[in-house]
């Protein structure tokens, strides 16, 4: 039976983790490349890498992470942030990304999704989508870190670009993100059961109970965290030792342990 | 000796070349693990590995790029017996067919199709991404040592199409996403897997160090 996913998710700068990751044994938790290890032995389900770096100039720092983070783990690791054209895609996969995240460039123009599908497959194209609460059952695509509406309306966007070849949403709520209140639970299933890829739940994890109601009640495929990992709260061992006991399918992360 | 990866313009050779080399340091052999569009490695390469991600059609395009690339292919698998691993799409190019979005021809090593994933249950998500076990239909040295079934290991598989041989013979192991799927089919001197080694952490290096070690 397939598992559900545990996905720490890294925001790396100028080729730098910019929130602390707080494990024993990490000689340089600065380094991206240190924390992926850390978190392949811990038993991650997959990795996500992040890049907010801001000058353009710098942004071949984050091909040299992909390249050496693939050299030391054997898991899925996606990367977004600032991905443009089809060459960044190029460039990031064959560095030695699994999966490329689409965000502001696929809400400006909608074909990047069709023609990476088309050119790449649609198992690596994953399209983020930062999503505010409107109205009663009704969220709107929000870019540049939830500061710029579009008007656009989530479910049916997901479903948009879902018909034009993406093989995953990965979905935040603007409204929880960093508030450790849990996921927007209406919005995650409304996405989840409106389309027939993954959908992984983001944004306002604060407590492992809140991972549990993004697959259960949120229908998600996969549930992804920063913080609780990053700072130490809670392990990943810790969190799917919670979740198999909430009756959820997940992979024991000591399979990882050798 | 020498592991040759067949390079044909597929994504993310880089991670299976890094974790056969891995294998092959943790087996203590000083094999040769090399990145390869140039057909005449094929003739000196002792393994042969055939990633491969994207659409079906797509990838035999690339392959039939490389000029002389399926014909040293054919000789070094069919007529040399060479062992070769044909991962994720590479393993689905061993079938006669494939049926995404067209019907394009395989290499035609294992008779049989590869068809679109149909899960019993429409609420279950295609494509079929992340982690699963494998149930093991036919023992394999591939598998040697590594633990299967519900309480086994798991492997990483993302695709939405796969391969249905025509003998129930040439499949090894198959896994459940609302009803079987093939997971690693092969016979004689081939074997292929659907999910990707090079991704799958424990059992991927195993794997990785059953197939260097493998004398069909």
């Amino acid at each position: 039976m397939l598992k559900s996913r545990v996905i720490p998710c890294l925001d790396v700068k100028d080729g730098r983790v910019v929130k602390g990751v707080n494990f024993v044994d990490l000689r340089d938790a600065g380094d991206p490349v240190e924390s992926a290890i850390a978190y392949d032995s811990a038993g991650a389900d997959e990795l996500c890498f992040l890049d907010i770096t801001a000058s353009h100039e710098k942004r071949g720092t984050i091909l040299d992470v992909v390249r050496r983070t693939a050299e030391a783990c054997f898991m899925p690791l996606t990367v977004g942030g600032g991905v443009r054209s089809l060459e960044d895609i190029r460039q990031l996969l064959l560095a030695g990304a699994d999966k490329i995240s689409i965000n502001s460039a696929a809400v400006a123009d909608r074909k990047i999704v069709s023609d990476g599908a088309e050119k790449f497959g649609s198992q690596c194209i994953v399209v983020a989508i930062d999503a505010k609460n409107v109205a009663p059952d009704e969220w709107e695509i929000f870019t540049h870190g939830g500061r710029n509406s579009t008007g656009i309306d989530a479910v049916d966007y997901a479903k948009d670009v879902v018909a034009r070849g993406a093989g995953e949403i990965l979905l935040t709520s603007m409204d929880r993100d960093g508030t450790g209140k849990g996921f927007d639970i209406d919005l995650t299933r409304a996405i989840s059961d409106a389309v027939h890829v993954p959908v992984i739940a983001s944004g306002g994890v604060g407590t492992l109970d809140h991972l549990v109601e993004g697959v259960r009640d949120g229908h998600a495929a996969a549930v992804l965290a920063a913080s609780i990992f990053h700072f130490g709260t809670y392990t990943i061992a810790e969190a799917k030792t919670h979740m198999r006991r909430a009756g959820l399918h997940v992979r024991n992360p000591a399979e990882a342990d050798r | 000796m020498s592991v040759a990866i067949v390079d044909y313009g597929s994504g993310n050779l880089h991670s299976a070349h890094k974790a056969l080399e891995r294998a092959a340091r943790e087996i203590g052999n000083g094999m040769d693990i090399r990145l390869t569009r140039d057909p005449d490695d094929l003739r000196d390469a002792e393994r042969i590995v055939l990633p491969g991600v994207g659409a079906f059609a797509d990838c035999r395009r690339g392959l039939d790029a490389v000029d002389g690339m399926v014909e040293e292919l054919n000789k070094a698998v069919l007529q040399d017996g060479k062992p070769f691993l044909g991962i994720c799409v590479g393993m689905q190019l061993m079938a006669t067919r494939g049926l995404e979005h067209q019907e394009t021809e395989g290499l035609g090593w294992i008779p049989g199709d590869v068809v679109a994933i149909e899960p019993d249950d429409p609420s279950l998500k295609i494509p079929h991404m992340g982690w699963n076990t494998l149930e093991v239909q036919r023992d394999h040295k591939l598998l040697e040592g590594i633990p299967t079934g519900e309480n086994g290991l798991h492997a990483y598989f993302v695709h939405s199409f796969h391969l249905k041989p025509t003998s129930p013979d040439l499949m090894i192991a198959e896994t459940d996403h609302g009803g079987a799927l093939t997971a690693v089919v092969g016979r004689d001197n081939l074997v292929g897997t659907q999910f990707h080694p090079e991704k799958s952490q424990t059992l991927g290096l195993a794997l990785l160090r059953n197939f260097l070690r493998w004398r069909p």
